[in-house]
């Protein structure tokens, strides 16, 4: 494929809002898992949670969009210049000639957990000021954020369950090969909701514990939320300068196993990796750094580690997820975005509350950060219905 | 964008089959609105077909109706699900689960309330490692989904299969979104020509001001404005007329989807070869 340059970007998470809170926090090992305090998830629970999200409630025009998901991601737009951004693009090429092609997996579901609360006692109906279309829809993130952002290109949203926000880079590069933009906002938004806490833990997916990704005694995931865009735009024409990361490759499989279990051997990862590099035009052996799914199950760790072992060696590898919790739906462009800060800053992260590397593993996992250039990464997510991608990112020039 | 229809799928009130469905679409017979039947597909294994969802059986049903017809191997090609919602009754029960106190949700009840489960059950049961994307686009569902498969099948050059679907909610959640029937419908796209196109398609984006192209029939209208798949209709009645024909779909605010269809020549007014076909590659 034509390399695109990931000119500008914007991120979210439990450990920091905006680039420069992200990156301290990646380079500095700390990790946004707490005891929740949200309401939603048991008290118990380790998860992710985005602080001060609630500054960020919808009013006015925009109040029957207002929904903690839509919270999240209108926080998001807000922080590291993208807005101005997304207008400096709206010069170059138009808002009609700017796609918007975003992913969730929650959506605002927890507006409708909430609604079905308050249901009539007689009736059964749920509240008069509840709005499916604007919260819980799954397409609410993407009329949102194309109205948000003031752009009237293609747009759609792909709910692929967790590799759903990678799945949306190849969705936009198609876009733009067919001619139908030349720009695109990529990215999404995934929050808590009692949905994926209760449903994870039913099947017995969620750890005790802060997650502790491929290490010997992991337990399961932690929930996490947040939300990440980007700003797309073809090499030729247009190119800014100073943008430093470019997306050279996408690969999206599936597993054909099972609904909720990966491919033990990892089948689908593989086919999702050699597809990316395929697509980039690239052997294992150039890339540098792998920011894995490892979202701390058993069963998935095993079966990343050794789709990545077979496919790349002893690649450096290693998962946020420590970081951040799984956030679903967003750790596709999360993840994206963490593995540009990779390249831009020169480091791979390493990861927190991973003690001990599995011993069974291959792989060349790193527990502690380093500092090293880091010119192309693999980003991986993987979900439910064996939905994979992989991403490369590169650096530009 | 040019591609070519190879093979459909078709289910809704009154509408059981594409081959079934023609001459209703054309007006040579009545339509007579019935609730829709879903077959049991041919995909799954006997146990499964009962825990399985309705979203499910419809999308399997029309996608597998569509790659028969298309005589392609489901097992190597891509596909593009899309819907305006998930499965309601599955969302309506998990929903219940967690206005209790203590709420317990079942494992399967969970994996079949993401968007994209009727991919994972197509692709498991097709054993196919290709990609797959589920989209979503609220009432403009199909028109994206279009769009996007296009796109994969030009951009990609190679066959790629829509399939969209739609059932009503329970209530509460009929009464906030009403969806008016349960429809599903399928189509190989082919980035060219072969023995078995139906029709040629020309799509694109327009910002045209504009209605979207009705159907003629009223009680077909009626389908296309109540449910988001139906808004397949006007193309689907233009590929069965078999006549060349342009017409627009509503797309997201601000832009339509433009559509010009032209006879496939070679195969025009020939159905000989479509109705001896054999069984899929399953």
């Amino acid at each position: 494929m034509q390399p695109v340059v990931f000119s500008h970007f914007c991120v979210v998470t439990s450990i920091g809002a905006g680039q420069a809170a992200t990156l301290a926090s990646l380079q500095d090992g700390v990790s946004g898992l707490r005891r929740s305090n949200s309401g939603i998830a048991p008290p118990s629970l380790y998860v992710g949670e985005v602080a001060g999200f609630d500054e960020w409630s919808l009013e006015g025009d925009w109040a029957g969009f207002d929904c903690r998901n839509n919270r999240v991601a209108a926080m998001a737009l807000n922080q590291d210049g993208f807005l101005d951004a997304v207008a400096g693009a709206r010069e170059r090429h138009g808002a009609d000639r700017i796609g918007v092609f975003l992913g969730t997996s929650t959506s605002g579901i927890l507006q409708t957990e909430i609604a079905y609360r308050q249901r009539d006692l007689e009736t059964g109906m749920l509240p008069a000021n509840f709005d499916y279309a604007r919260t819980h829809n799954t397409y609410s993130l993407g009329d949102f954020v194309r109205r948000y952002l003031r752009l009237d290109g293609p747009s759609v949203v792909v709910s692929s369950a967790c590799a759903t926000t990678a799945k949306v880079f190849g969705n936009a590069v198609r876009m733009m090969a067919a001619g139908l933009c030349d720009a695109a906002v990529v990215g999404g938004a995934d929050t808590l909701c009692g949905t994926t806490l209760h449903g994870f833990r039913s099947l017995s997916l969620v750890s005790d514990e802060p997650c502790r990704p491929f290490d010997a005694e992991r337990r399961g995931i932690s929930i996490g939320e947040g939300a990440g865009f980007a700003l797309l735009e073809k090499v030729a024409g247009g190119r800014d300068r100073r943008a430093r990361v470019l997306l050279l490759g996408v690969g999206e499989s599936s597993d054909a196993h099972h609904m909720s279990s990966p491919h033990p051997e990892g089948i689908g990862a593989r086919l999702a990796m050699e597809r990316a590099l395929a697509a980039a035009a690239l052997t294992p052996g150039d890339i540098d750094y792998v920011n894995l799914h490892g979202t701390a199950t058993p069963v998935g760790d095993a079966a990343e580690d050794r789709a990545v072992s077979d496919l790349l060696g002893r690649t450096p590898c290693s998962s946020t997820k420590g970081f951040t919790g799984h956030t679903l739906g967003a750790s596709g462009i999360i993840e994206a975005i963490f593995s540009a800060l990779s390249i831009v800053h020169g480091f791979m992260p390493g990861s927190p509350h991973t003690r001990t590397v599995d011993p069974t593993f291959r792989s060349r996992y790193m527990v502690e950060k380093r500092c090293t250039s880091v010119d192309r990464v693999i980003s991986n997510s993987f979900g439910f219905g064996g939905a994979n991608c992989s991403l490369v990112l590169g650096r530009a020039g | 964008m040019r591609v070519y229809v190879e093979g459909i799928g078709l289910r809704g009130p009154g509408l059981d089959g594409w081959a079934a469905s023609r001459a209703v679409l054309v007006g040579a017979k009545p339509y007579l609105p019935a609730p829709a039947s879903i077959p049991a597909s041919p995909l799954l294994p006997a146990n499964e077909r009962r825990r399985t969802v309705q979203t499910v059986k419809l999308a399997l049903a029309v996608g597998a109706e569509a790659f028969e017809a298309a005589r392609r191997d489901a097992g190597a090609t891509a596909t593009v699900f899309t819907s305006s919602g998930g499965d309601g009754e599955t969302i309506h029960e998990i929903l219940k689960a967690l206005a209790t106190d203590d709420p317990e949700l079942s494992p399967t009840r969970f994996h079949n309330s993401v968007h994209n489960a009727p991919a994972g059950y197509w692709s498991i049961a097709t054993k196919s490692h290709a990609p797959s994307s589920s989209l979503c686009c609220h009432d403009a569902s199909f028109a994206a989904g279009l769009v996007e498969a296009a796109v994969q099948a030009t951009v990609d050059d190679r066959a790629v299969a829509l399939i969209a679907y739609d059932l009503p909610y329970p209530e509460p959640l009929n009464s906030v979104r009403r969806v008016g029937a349960v429809f599903g419908t399928a189509l190989i796209l082919a980035p060219r020509a072969n023995e078995n196109s139906l029709a040629q398609v020309d799509i694109e984006i327009a910002q045209a001001p504009g209605k979207a192209t009705p159907v003629t029939h009223p009680a077909l209208e009626a389908l296309r404005e109540g449910t988001p798949a139906a808004r397949s209709l006007p193309l689907l009645a233009a590929i069965a007329r078999n006549a060349p024909l342009t017409l627009s779909l509503d797309y997201v605010p601000g832009l339509r989807i433009e559509l010009s269809l032209a006879c496939v020549a070679a195969l025009a007014g020939d159905d000989r070869g479509r109705e001896a076909h054999r069984a899929g590659p399953w």
